[in-house]
C-alpha cells in the first residue's frame, strides 16, 4: 500500500485489521511484521526558505532530494544523519520520515544536536486513523506539548509521519580535521574532552583504535571561516601538545570522507557478528570498550557513543556493569534474532509510560510491533 | 479569565489535608494560613490572582513524592511552582490546589567538566547554574531575561529560551536528564549524563509540558565553555522591510550570530528617552552579536556590515570594545523597564516565519490604531520570536480587556502567517483559550492523551494549556470517580 495523501493513509489505517509494517526507504531492513505500508507517495519538498533556515517536506521524500535542494543554497542538515546502508549492507533510498522516526544523527550530535533538535514540526496519522499536527515551521514554539520530540525516534510505534519541518543550517566556508595518532582509548577520550571543553567549537570528536590503516587514530573536527580554521587549529595544537603531534587535514573531500567513515561506521561494514551502539557518559567510553572485549570498537561523540562489533549471540548489555547508559543492537545476525532484544529494556515506571503511550496512540497494536530488522 | 469551579469536597477537607501534609514535612514547610498563602496567589501575570488552599515547600525528592502521594490519595489538585516568574499564568493557583514550591531544592549535586554537564536540584535559579561553573569558564546556555530569578524547574516546564538561543538552542536542546515525581508519588529517571535517552523521547515531552505531567526535582544540564569574546554591531534602517531583508541575508551568508535583536520605532523612542543609549531615530534597528576571538569577531562583523551596507542603513555602528558593546546593548536591555515607566504593558511572544516580519509589523501597526493602544516591538529576529508590548492603563476601566483583545488578535495573526501562539513563555492560562486557533480538535486530543497517561486523574496543573471546554470531561473524571 502506497497512499498518495494523508487522507488516503488515514482511510487505510482505519480499515486495517492486521498489523502494518511502515516503510520509508527500507534502508534499515524490515520494520516489523504485517502488510507493507509505504510512505513513498507522500513525497516532495513543499516549502524551502533559505533565509528562514526552514524546509518542509513529505515523510517519503528521499533524503538525496533534500540534500540536493539544500546544497544549491549552500545549506545542509547539520545533524548529519547516518546512512544505514553502509553498515547493514541494505539498499533503498533513505527518506526524511525514516531519519525522523529513528532520530538518526551523526558525529555533529555533540555540538548541534540530534534530528530531534532540528525537527520543528510533524504531521502524522495515529493508530486510530486520526490526522494530527504538532509544532510548526518556526524556530521557537512552546505552544502545547512537544509531540515532535515524541515522534522523533519513536520507530513508527505511535503513528505514521506524513510531513516533517526542519531547521537547516548554512554550510561553513571550511571544514578541517585534526588527527592524532597512536593514543589508547583512555588518552584519546582525555584529549577529546579537553578539546570539547575549549572555546573552539569542536563539531566532531571520534577515536578508532584501528583506523583505516590499522593504527589508532583520534579525529577532531572544526568548521567555520578560513581565518577561524587557521586560528583554531593553531590554538588546539597548543592545547593538546602533550598528546603528541597533530596533523591538520584541510582537503575538503578527504575531510568529508573521513567523517562519513565515522558517521556510517564503515569500519564494521561487511564483517561478521552483531553491531551494537551504546550511549554513555564520554569518560565511561573507554571503560565500556574494555569491558565489552569487542572485535572492533569505534568511539564517537567524544567517547560517549560506543560502536562495538561483537560475536554473534552475545548480549553485550550484560557487560555494562554499573555503567549508566543504553545499548541498541543495530545490526543483528541470524544467531541473535529472537534471542536478544534490539532496544534497551526500560525500568518499570518508564516502561509503564511507554506502554501507556503506545496503547493511546496505537490502540489496536497495528504499528511496527517488533521494530527489529527482518 | 474563566477558571474551573473549585472542588467543594477538597475545600471542605482542608484541615485534614493540611494535617496529613504536616505528617510528612517539617512544620514550616506547610503553609495554610490564609494571609501567608497570598505570597503564592499569582506569578508574573499579575492581572490574575487566587490564593491556594495551601502551599508546601519540600526539600527533597522523597518529600515531593510523599506530598504527591497524599494529594493523589485525597484527590487534591497540585500546581508546581518554581520562582513564579511565568508570564503566562503557569503557576497561578486554583482555590482548591496545593502549591508545590521547589525553592528549597536548590543544591548543585554534581559538576563534571570532562563530560560537560551539571546536575542540580531544580529550584536552583538559572543564573546560579552558570554561577556554579563560571570559575572554570563554563556556562549554561539558555538565558531568559528573568535568569536572576527564574528556576530551572520553570525553565524546563516552559522550555524557556533566551537572547542567545539562535546559536545555542532553548532549554530542551540543553537538557540531558531529569528526576521526576509522578502524581502518584512514583519517582522516574529519564536520560542522564549520556546523550539521547533510550526508548521514546519522554524527556522531550516533559520539557515544555507546563507542570502537567510530573514534578521535576533534579536535572542534568549540558554546560559549555564560554566563548573567548562577543561583540555587537548596531544598524538602523528606514523601513521594517529592509531590516527584515537584512536579517535574512545575514542568515543566508553563513554567519551564525548568537543574537539578532530587532526594535521598531515606538520601542526605539521609548528606550532612547529612558536610557539615552544614543540610538538613531529610525524605523527599525538591529543589534547583531557574534562570538569568538578578537580576530574572528572582526572578520564576522565585517561580513555582516558589508551585507548591511547593501541595504543602505541610516546608521551602522560597530562595537570596537566592551565599552561600546555595553552602550549598544544598553537601550535594548532597558526596553522592558522603559515601557514599564510609560505605562502598564502586556508582553506577547508569538513566533512567525522570519520572512513574514514586514507584513506582520505593518498589520500590528494598523491594529494598534484600530484599538487605540500603542504597541512597541522588540524581539529576537533571527528566530522570528516576536515580543509585541501592548501599552495600556490598568486603572482605566476596560483598558485591560481591550488590551487582551488586541493581544488575541495579534496572536491570531501570528498563527495565520504560519507561526504560533507562543515561542518561549508558554500557554498557561493566558493563551489557553486561543489553542483552538492553532490546533484542530484531533491535535489537542493527541496532546491530552499524553496527559492521560502521565496523570490519569488530571490533578496536576490541569486548568492550564488546554481550553477548558476541551478538557472539561477529563477534569471532571476525578470527581466522577468517587
Ligand atoms: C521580566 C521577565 C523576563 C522574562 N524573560 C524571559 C525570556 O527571555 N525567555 C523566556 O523563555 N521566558 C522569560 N520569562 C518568563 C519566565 O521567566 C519563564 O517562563 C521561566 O522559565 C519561569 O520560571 P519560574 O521558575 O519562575 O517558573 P514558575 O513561574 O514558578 O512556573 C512556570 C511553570 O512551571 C511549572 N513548574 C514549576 N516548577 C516545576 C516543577 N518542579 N516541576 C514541574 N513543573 C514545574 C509551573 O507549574 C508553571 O506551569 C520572563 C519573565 C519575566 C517576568
Amino acid at each position: 500500500m502506497t497512499p498518495k495523501t494523508e487522507d488516503e493513509l488515514s482511510e487505510i489505517i482505519k480499515a486495517a485489521r492486521d498489523p502494518l509494517q511502515i516503510r520509508g526507504g527500507g534502508t534499515r531492513g524490515g520494520a516489523g511484521t504485517g502488510a507493507l505500508l509505504e510512505t513513498g507517495g507522500l513525497s516532495g519538498i513543499s516549502l524551502y526558505e533559505p533565509g528562514a533556515l526552514t524546509l518542509v517536506a513529505g515523510a517519503g521524500t528521499p533524503l538525496a532530494e533534500i540534500d540536493t535542494a539544500l546544497a544549491r543554497e549552500n545549506q545542509r542538515l547539520a545533524f548529519e544523519p547516518l546512512d544505514h546502508r553502509t553498515l547493514l549492507g541494505s539498499s533503498g533510498e533513505p527518506t526524511l520520515g525514516g531519519v525522523a522516526a529513528t532520530n538518526a544523527s551523526g558525529p555533529r550530535r555533540i555540538q548541534v544536536g540530534a534530528a530531534r533538535d532540528f525537527m520543528l514540526g510533524v504531521r502524522f496519522v495515529d493508530g486510530a486513523g486520526n490526522i494530527v499536527k504538532n509544532g510548526g515551521r518556526v524556530m521557537k514554539n512552546v505552544t502545547g506539548y512537544d509531540l515532535v520530540k515524541l515522534m522523533a525516534g519513536s520507530w513508527g510505534q505511535l503513528g505514521v509521519m506524513t510531513e516533517v519541518s526542519l531547521k537547516v543550517l548554512p554550510v561553513p566556508e571550511m571544514i578541517a580535521t585534526l588527527l592524532i595518532n597512536g593514543l589508547n582509548e583512555t588518552r584519546a577520550v582525555a584529549a577529546m574532552s579537553r578539546a570539547l571543553g575549549s572555546p573552539f567549537e569542536i563539531t566532531g570528536a571520534a577515536h578508532a583504535p584501528r583506523g583505516v590503516d590499522g593504527h589508532p587514530v583520534t579525529m577532531l573536527r572544526i568548521e567555520g571561516f578560513e581565518t577561524q580554521i587557521t586560528y583554531r587549529a593553531g590554538e588546539l595544537k597548543k592545547l593538546l601538545a602533550e598528546f603528541g603531534d597533530i596533523a591538520v587535514e584541510t582537503d575538503q573531500d578527504r575531510v568529508a570522507a573521513g567523517w562519513a567513515w565515522v558517521r556510517d561506521v564503515a569500519l564494521m561494514k561487511d564483517k561478521p557478528g552483531d553491531v551494537w551502539r551504546f550511549s554513555v557518559k564520554p569518560s565511561d567510553g573507554p571503560k565500556l570498550a574494555a569491558a565489552l572485549g569487542a572485535e572492533d570498537i569505534l568511539l564517537d561523540w567524544g567517547g560517549g557513543l560506543v560502536w562495538a562489533r561483537m560475536p554473534e549471540g552475545t548480549d553485550a548489555r550484560t557487560k555494562m556493569g554499573d555503567i549508566a547508559g543504553h545499548g541498541t543492537l543495530v545490526r543483528m545476525s541470524d544467531g541473535s534474532r529472537g534471542r536478544i532484544p534490539r532496544l534497551h529494556p526500560e525500568p518499570a515506571p518508564v516502561a509503564k509510560l511507554t506502554d501507556g503511550l503506545r496503547a493511546r496512540f496505537d490502540p489496536r497494536g497495528l504499528f511496527n510491533l517488533a521494530p527489529v530488522p527482518a | 479569565m474563566q477558571m474551573p469551579t473549585p472542588d467543594a469536597r477538597v475545600l471542605s477537607r482542608k484541615a485534614e489535608i493540611v494535617d496529613r501534609l504536616r505528617g510528612v514535612l517539617p512544620a514550616d514547610a506547610v503553609i495554610d494560613d490564609v494571609a501567608e498563602t497570598r505570597a503564592y496567589e499569582c506569578d508574573a501575570l499579575t492581572a490574575y490572582k487566587c490564593p491556594p488552599l495551601a502551599a508546601v515547600l519540600p526539600a527533597s525528592t522523597e518529600e515531593v513524592a510523599a506530598v504527591l502521594k497524599i494529594c493523589h490519595e485525597m484527590d487534591v489538585p497540585v500546581v508546581p511552582r518554581g520562582s513564579g516568574t511565568s508570564l503566562a499564568g503557569g503557576a497561578l493557583p486554583t482555590a482548591d490546589c496545593v502549591i508545590l514550591g521547589v525553592s528549597k531544592l536548590n543544591e548543585v549535586l554534581e559538576t563534571d567538566y570532562d563530560n560537560r554537564f551539571i546536575r542540580v536540584q531544580t529550584g536552583r535559579t538559572n543564573l546560579s547554574v552558570t554561577g556554579a561553573v563560571e570559575e572554570q569558564d563554563f556556562f549554561y546556555a539558555p538565558d531568559p531575561s528573568s535568569q536572576l530569578a527564574c528556576a530551572i524547574s520553570g525553565n524546563i516546564a516552559m522550555n524557556s529560551g533566551g537572547a542567545h538561543c539562535l546559536k545555542y538552542g532553548v532549554t530542551t536542546n540543553n537538557l540531558l536528564g531529569v528526576t521526576m515525581v509522578m502524581m502518584d508519588g512514583t519517582v522516574v529517571e529519564l536520560g542522564g549524563a549520556h546523550l539521547d535517552a533510550a526508548g521514546l523521547d519522554l524527556l522531550g515531552v516533559i520539557c515544555g509540558s507546563e507542570g502537567q505531567l510530573g514534578v521535576v526535582t533534579e536535572a542534568t544540564l549540558r554546560i559549555l565553555r564560554k566563548p573567548e569574546g562577543a561583540r555587537p554591531v548596531l544598524m538602523g534602517f528606514d523601513a521594517n522591510e529592509v531590516a527584515g531583508a537584512c536579517v535574512s541575508d545575514i542568515i543566508k551568508a553563513g554567519v551564525l550570530p548568537v543574537a539578532i535583536e530587532f526594535m521598531d520605532r515606538p520601542c526605539i523612542r521609548a528606550c532612547e528617552a529612558f536610557a539615552k543609549a544614543g540610538y538613531p531615530d529610525c524605523e527599525a534597528l538591529l543589534i547583531v552579536e557574534v562570538e569568538g576571538s578578537d580576530e574572528e569577531i572582526d572578520h564576522q562583523l565585517k561580513l555582516i556590515m558589508d551585507i548591511a551596507r547593501r541595504h543602505n542603513p541610516v546608521e551602522l555602528r560597530e562595537a570596537k570594545d566592551a565599552d561600546e558593546a555595553g552602550r549598544i546593548w544598553l537601550g535594548r536591555k532597558s526596553a522592558f523597564g522603559a515601557m514599564g515607566q510609560i505605562n502598564d504593558y502586556m508582553c506577547l511572544d508569538g513566533t512567525i516565519p522570519v520572512s513574514e516580519l514586514p507584513r506582520v509589523l505593518t498589520r500590528i501597526g494598523e491594529m494598534s490604531k484600530e484599538y487605540g493602544l500603542d504597541v512597541a516591538n522588540v524581539f529576537h529576529a533571527g528566530d522570528g520570536n516576536m515580543h509585541p508590548l501592548i501599552l495600556f492603563d490598568a486603572n482605566k476601566p476596560g483598558d485591560l480587556e481591550k488590551c487582551e483583545e488586541l493581544g488575541a488578535d495579534i496572536l491570531k495573526l501570528c498563527v495565520e502567517v504560519g507561526g504560533c501562539l507562543t515561542g518561549e513563555h508558554g500557554v498557561g492560562i493566558e493563551k489557553r483559550d486561543l489553542m483552538h486557533v492553532q490546533y484542530a480538535p484531533a491535535d489537542l486530543e493527541a496532546q491530552m492523551a499524553v496527559k492521560d497517561v502521565f496523570d490519569p486523574n488530571w490533578l496536576l496543573n490541569s486548568a492550564k494549556v488546554f481550553p477548558l471546554d476541551a478538557s472539561d470531561a477529563r477534569r471532571a473524571l476525578d470527581v466522577a470517580a468517587e
